[in-house]
């Protein structure tokens, strides 16, 4: 299936996914790292877990108020339920066991050139990159 | 006003998100099939935010000594590359290659109200739940 390139949207999307880190790091002294910001509202819950519930309830909230007001997110799902919920549970579990994901270790370790960070990035994308490879030109997959 | 805070944050990290299209595992997949039908915006996602935190993070240690609501900042210091950090994230990998989903992307994609995101998201927690139970009995380790 293919996208369009939306080179302006990505660029300013960006910029605001980093200025949402640099505040939160300002204001909170927190890594905007989305795997960590979920685990603190999981039992057993970290004893400040209310920041980081209105910070996922901004996150959420944003998209619906965009939606409600006409404005268009394209949205398509080519995996099938069984690798949504295989590819799901593989993720929370790698990305607990590696500290991070793209926005803890990509984003925010990388603008702190945290080593643990730069390696960790560089062998998800590349870990990403073999799968998507296999699953779409070995497989046969979506 | 702390709470406030932290939702506006969340929010403007959400519009990012949103209209970047990092909330569209059609997208994100397309940025990794080079070989197929490749969209590189993904690329320019990365770069925005990446430049946006590394030169506001820049200004923030320099002209904060502390952050405003807080008495410290909360950063890791943990500078050992083990095989748990190499093990983790080569996992995670191959989940967002199957899915096209990332925690960051498809958070702020419970927004559009998916049935395939909430899907996702709870088979997401069932794994953070399963390695802190293996990092609590097995690797004796203190969970994130």
């Amino acid at each position: 299936m293919e996208t369009e390139f939306t080179p302006i949207l990505a660029i300013v999307g960006g910029v605001l996914i980093g200025i949402a880190s640099v505040l939160l790091m300002a204001l909170h002294g927190r890594i905007a790292g989305m795997t960590g910001i979920v685990g603190g509202v999981l039992p057993p819950f970290s004893s400040d877990w209310t920041w980081r519930a209105a910070f996922l309830a901004g996150a959420v909230l944003a998209p619906a108020v965009l939606v409600a007001a006409g404005y268009e997110i394209p949205f398509d799902v080519p995996p099938s339920t069984l690798a949504l919920i295989v590819g799901g549970l593989i993720v929370g579990f790698g990305a607990t066991l590696g500290s991070g994901c793209t926005s803890g270790h990509g984003v925010c370790g990388m603008a702190r050139v945290s080593p643990r960070s730069i390696v960790a990035t560089g062998v998800f994308m590349a870990s990403t990159f073999a799968t998507v490879y296999v699953v779409r030109h070995v497989l046969g997959g979506a | 006003m702390r709470l406030f805070s932290a939702l506006v944050i969340g929010a403007i990290f959400g519009l990012g998100i949103a209209i970047s299209g990092m909330a569209n595992p059609a997208k994100v997949l397309n940025f990794f099939d080079i070989a197929g039908t490749w969209d590189p915006s993904l690329l320019l996602v990365m770069v925005g935010a990446l430049v946006t935190t590394a030169i506001g993070y820049r200004i923030v240690f320099r002209r904060m000594p502390a952050p405003l609501y807080e008495r410290a900042y909360n950063v890791p210091g943990n500078r050992t590359i083990d095989a748990r950090l190499i093990g983790g994230a080569a996992i995670f990998g191959i989940g967002w290659g199957i899915t096209g989903f990332c925690p960051g992307g498809a958070i702020p994609a419970l927004g559009l109200a998916e049935p395939e995101t909430f899907i996702f998201m709870a088979a997401m927690v069932a794994g953070i739940l399963a390695a802190r139970f293996l990092q609590v009995t097995v690797l004796k380790t203190a969970t994130i």
